[in-house]
């Protein structure tokens, strides 16, 4: 590599410095020392301490700016540096330190030959802004061009002439209701098309059931069911479908135009499958994926051998190669026959139906009274009704069931979740989830995690239920909510509240006998 | 007189201004259809417009040469050897020299590489020299005109200066035995001693299997707003940065490192493609020459390309109207470029997406094996075709002679 004349001389007098020290080692008895060999090794001795403590670049920066001759090209476009200070004089030296001597009638040679260009060769600054981070008001617009960019795509490649989606929900008031309808609600939300909400409640309508839809924004038809929602699952699913046939009547009756999905209140959907029934003309099946509560595994029956291989936990249609309908999925039970859930608290296994309503999809116009192109292989929602016995899945409004569309690529994408899970049948919970005290006497539960009782307290405070070793953490947290004017009082209540807590049961308890 | 001499001047910004109309409706997206005044230029068709011979040589100088390195098939000067190809068997090839409008000198200058793959330039220049040494020696059409109806392709970084240093590059300036000739390369910059007058840019060559390979569906959001990957300093030719792509590359990175919106990093992740279909602006800075092939991979995949390199020009830039579809950064403006990209009116962005949907831009930047109407083999023919009628005035008189044939580095005087 061709030195520079500037790196040269630094070497010359890097050498000078040691033939000075040479002289002084071989007069040792303090000789006459040469001023200039003194000093440029003093000066040699900081430059390597400069260097130790801020790196090679910086002794370098100084010498050269030391020594600089006048063919040197520095560029004078505004450079800010990063806060530390090599990274400043990174930035700030913009100059051809290795600057081997060709380079210079290169740079020249471009100038002259690009009188008209202004882009030069040779070394650049890297141009650093002040503030090198993101600006909110420039993150927004982004995400605005984004939104918009993919609204046309949408518009461009999505479903062309979305139909409205007529979701049907059964439910009833119970502890798991607000975790289960929480859910739909949310994948409801999420549906980019236009959506109904038909909520049927048995046991008629509740402020529970009424508090939960009523914040989902979506458009809401909540209807009650004369009956109360029996104890059994056997039970249970028959009233679901009575109540499924019950949402289909007003869909008859208001002549809703769209595509019906059933969205059971404790499954969950993808939103794909809202993509997918786009495609549905008149009737459609999707697989579902069933999900069978954990047990222990002394319920299940184990046999030998090849079941435990087949058993895929899928409900749907069955296609040949030529993705023709040919015959349906259903889950196998008979591993869980012996020991499957009778009551609704059971802990046991639930089983699904052989179809569950949840992996059919129905062009609402199938169960008009009068529409033009209704095609004939569809009963009147009326006949049903009024032949009484239990209509288990949809293929019973269908005189034959080779007309069903499968989706999902031909039943091979799972595009929802069939779950059951449910409290104890006494377990309860509080209205709409929120505590307002006093509280009533509850009934202990052995199973809750919490006191079976709360502990006694003034009337104005909140309530603090959690186990022992959670009231601590919890009065924490109401404290922090409350304004700080109260503080001090609280916490002189908190220690009053964990002397009760320790005995909470029995105290309580005891009080309440009395 | 000056009245005459505006008015035709305007007359003739007039007729050079191209007019967008949106048009058809693509197959699966409205796209607009680019045309010049002249009508679509694109799709032009150039079979019966131009008539090309191709030299006959040796075959040390194109088939050897493959034989002893195939990653010159792959690489993104593949184009040398692939228009090869196209033009032995194309309907514009004429086996008649004296019909011909232009001649072709298939040598393959950039198939020399290191064992990392990047072409050696050092020994291009004596190989062009002794290439034209032949043609000039057994055909008498180059010393007709010194080269000037000749056309060679030198798809290197900085085209016949056959350097890939910048500065070493402009020194050594165009070969002096091409100063006549038409050279088709991808280096494009204005006012560079490289780039001649009359030379037509093409994109470099990015493979079109590997392309298509990785295509998404199209109904897949685009979520990321800036994308890149590759490098922004080059650790092992440039350490402190500032000579690397003229310090832009790093500016990118200081100032938008920490930035959500800004997906950049090193990576090569396998995903590159797919990632860029999922991208609204592709940034396609300089590194060490201005172009890249990126701008193809953008263009294909429907990314606005962001190009960062002053005074670039980009390929096919008769034909092709990049401000439409680009968007332009000085690299001066980089530490602004978030402000730049996000106060693009969204009007103004569905449009430059659609212009890029056209199957006829995304077909003219690529080359795919067997040639397709209207891909980059047939816009260079395009191009050629626009160039003629010859002038007169190249033709020489028999003796009179204008290159110097022994100008040059004395390296370059050595025999091949």
């Amino acid at each position: 590599m061709k030195l520079s004349a500037l790196q040269q001389s630094y070497l010359n007098r890097r050498s000078n410095s040691f033939r000075g020290s040479a002289q002084l080692d071989s007069a040792a008895d303090g000789s006459v020392k040469s001023p200039a060999a003194v000093f440029w090794l003093v000066l040699h001795g900081v430059c390597c301490l400069i260097s130790l403590v801020l790196g090679f670049r910086f002794s370098r920066l100084v010498f050269f700016f030391i020594f600089s001759t006048s063919a040197t090209n520095l560029y004078t476009a505004p450079f800010r540096g990063g806060t530390p200070e090599i990274a400043a004089h990174l930035d700030v030296r913009s100059t051809p330190v290795t600057g081997t001597a060709e380079s210079v009638p290169a740079n020249t040679t471009a100038l002259m030959a690009s009188s008209t260009s202004r882009v030069v060769v040779g070394r650049h600054g890297i141009r650093i802004r002040p503030w090198p981070h993101p600006d909110p008001v420039e993150v927004m617009k982004a995400h605005q061009i984004l939104e918009r960019v993919q609204r046309e795509q949408r518009a461009l490649f999505g479903v062309k002439n979305p139909r409205t989606v007529i979701a049907v929900t059964p439910t009833y008031a119970r502890t798991f209701q607000k975790l289960h309808l929480t859910g739909v609600m949310h994948s409801l939300m999420l549906v980019p098309y236009d959506l109904v909400w038909i909520v049927v409640e048995a046991g008629g309508v509740t402020n529970e059931t009424a508090s939960i839809i009523s914040k989902s924004g979506l458009r809401t038809i909540h209807v009650g069911f004369r009956q109360t929602m029996p104890n059994s699952w056997e039970g249970r699913h028959k009233l679901e479908s009575r109540m499924r046939l019950h949402a289909l009547g007003i869909v008859r009756e208001q002549k809703m135009d769209g595509i019906v999905v059933f969205a059971d209140d404790s499954n969950m959907h993808s939103m794909e499958l809202f993509d997918e029934i786009q495609n549905v003309k008149w009737i459609g099946a999707v697989s579902v994926g069933i999900l069978l509560h954990s047990t222990d595994s002394s319920t299940i029956i184990q046999r030998e051998g090849e079941e435990e291989a087949t058993q895929i936990p899928v409900q749907g249609p069955a296609c040949n190669a030529t993705n023709k309908l040919v015959g349906w999925h259903t889950f196998n039970s008979l591993r869980y026959a012996e020991r499957s859930a009778v009551y609704i608290d059971d802990r046991a296994p639930v089983l699904p139906r052989k179809l569950e309503w949840s992996g059919f999809v129905l062009n609402s116009r199938l169960v008009w009274k009068d529409a033009d192109d209704k095609p004939e292989w569809i009963k009147d929602l009326d006949e049903l009704d009024r032949a009484g016995e239990e209509v288990e899945s949809p293929l019973s409004l269908l005189k034959t069931t080779s007309v069903v569309e499968p989706l999902g690529n031909c039943g091979r994408q799972v595009l929802l979740w069939w779950l059951r899970v449910e409290a104890r049948s006494d377990s309860k919970f509080p209205a709409q989830w929120i505590i307002d005290p006093p509280l009533d006497i509850t009934v202990p539960s052995k199973r809750t995690p919490w006191p079976d009782a709360p502990p006694e307290l003034p009337s104005n405070e909140k309530v603090s239920v959690g186990s022992q070793t959670q009231d601590q953490q919890i009065n924490k947290h109401s404290t922090k909510t409350k304004t700080p004017r109260t503080r001090r009082s609280r916490t002189k209540r908190r220690h009053d509240i964990k002397v009760i807590g320790v005995q909470a049961s029995t105290l309580s308890v005891s009080e309440q006998r009395n | 007189m000056d009245f005459w001499k505006l008015g035709f001047f305007g007359f003739l910004c007039a007729a050079l201004v191209l007019t967008i109309g949106a048009v058809e409706l693509g197959r699966n997206q409205p796209t607009e259809r680019i045309s010049g005044s002249a009508g679509d230029v694109l799709e032009d068709n150039p079979v019966g417009r131009l008539k090309v011979f191709v030299y006959e040589l040796p075959s040390k100088y194109n088939k050897k040469i493959l034989q002893k390195d195939q990653r010159c098939l792959n690489h993104m000067f593949a184009a040398e050897i692939f228009m090869h190809r196209f033009l032995l068997s194309s309907p514009v090839r004429t086996l008649n020299p004296e019909e011909a409008d232009w001649f072709y000198t298939p040598v393959y200058t950039t198939c020399d590489l290191t064992p990392n793959g990047l072409p050696l330039p050092f020994k291009s220049p004596r190989m062009m020299r002794s290439a034209i040494q032949l043609i000039s020696s057994n055909w008498p059409y180059w010393n007709r005109t010194e080269g000037a109806d000749h056309f060679f392709l030198t798809p290197h970084d900085f085209g016949a200066c056959f350097h890939y240093q910048e500065e070493k590059a402009i020194e050594r300036g165009i070969l002096t035995l091409l100063q006549r000739a038409t050279l088709v390369q991808t280096f494009g910059q204005r006012n560079h001693v490289c780039l001649k007058d009359g030379s037509i840019t093409i994109p470099p060559y990015a493979p079109p299997q590997k392309i298509y390979a990785h295509l998404i569906p199209e109904n897949t959001p685009r979520s990321i707003f800036v994308y890149f990957r590759g490098l922004f300093y080059d650790v092992g030719n440039d350490p402190e940065g500032g000579y690397y792509a003229r310090g832009a590359r790093a500016a990118v990175w200081e100032n938008f490192k920490n930035n959500p919106l800004f997906d950049i990093s090193t990576d090569h992740p396998t995903t590159y493609y797919e990632d860029m279909q999922r991208a609204v602006f592709c940034l396609c800075p300089l590194g060490w020459a201005p172009w890249s092939p990126r701008l193809v991979e953008a263009v294909v995949f429907g990314c606005i390309p962001v190009i960062i390199a002053d005074d670039i020009v980009l390929p096919f830039a008769d034909a092709i109207p990049w401000e439409e579809i680009g968007v332009f950064v000085d690299e001066e403006d980089v530490p602004k470029l978030d402000t730049i990209l996000t106060s693009i009116p969204p009007e103004v962005i569905l449009r430059k997406q659609r212009l890029l949907a056209n199957p006829t831009m995304k077909q003219a930047m690529l080359f795919p094996q067997p040639a397709q109407p209207g891909d980059a083999f047939h816009q260079v023919l395009n191009g050629l075709a626009r160039k003629l009628p010859h002038d007169r005035s190249i033709y020489l008189k028999p003796g009179e002679k204008v290159l110097n044939w022994t100008a040059g580095p004395v390296g370059d005087l050595k025999p091949w």
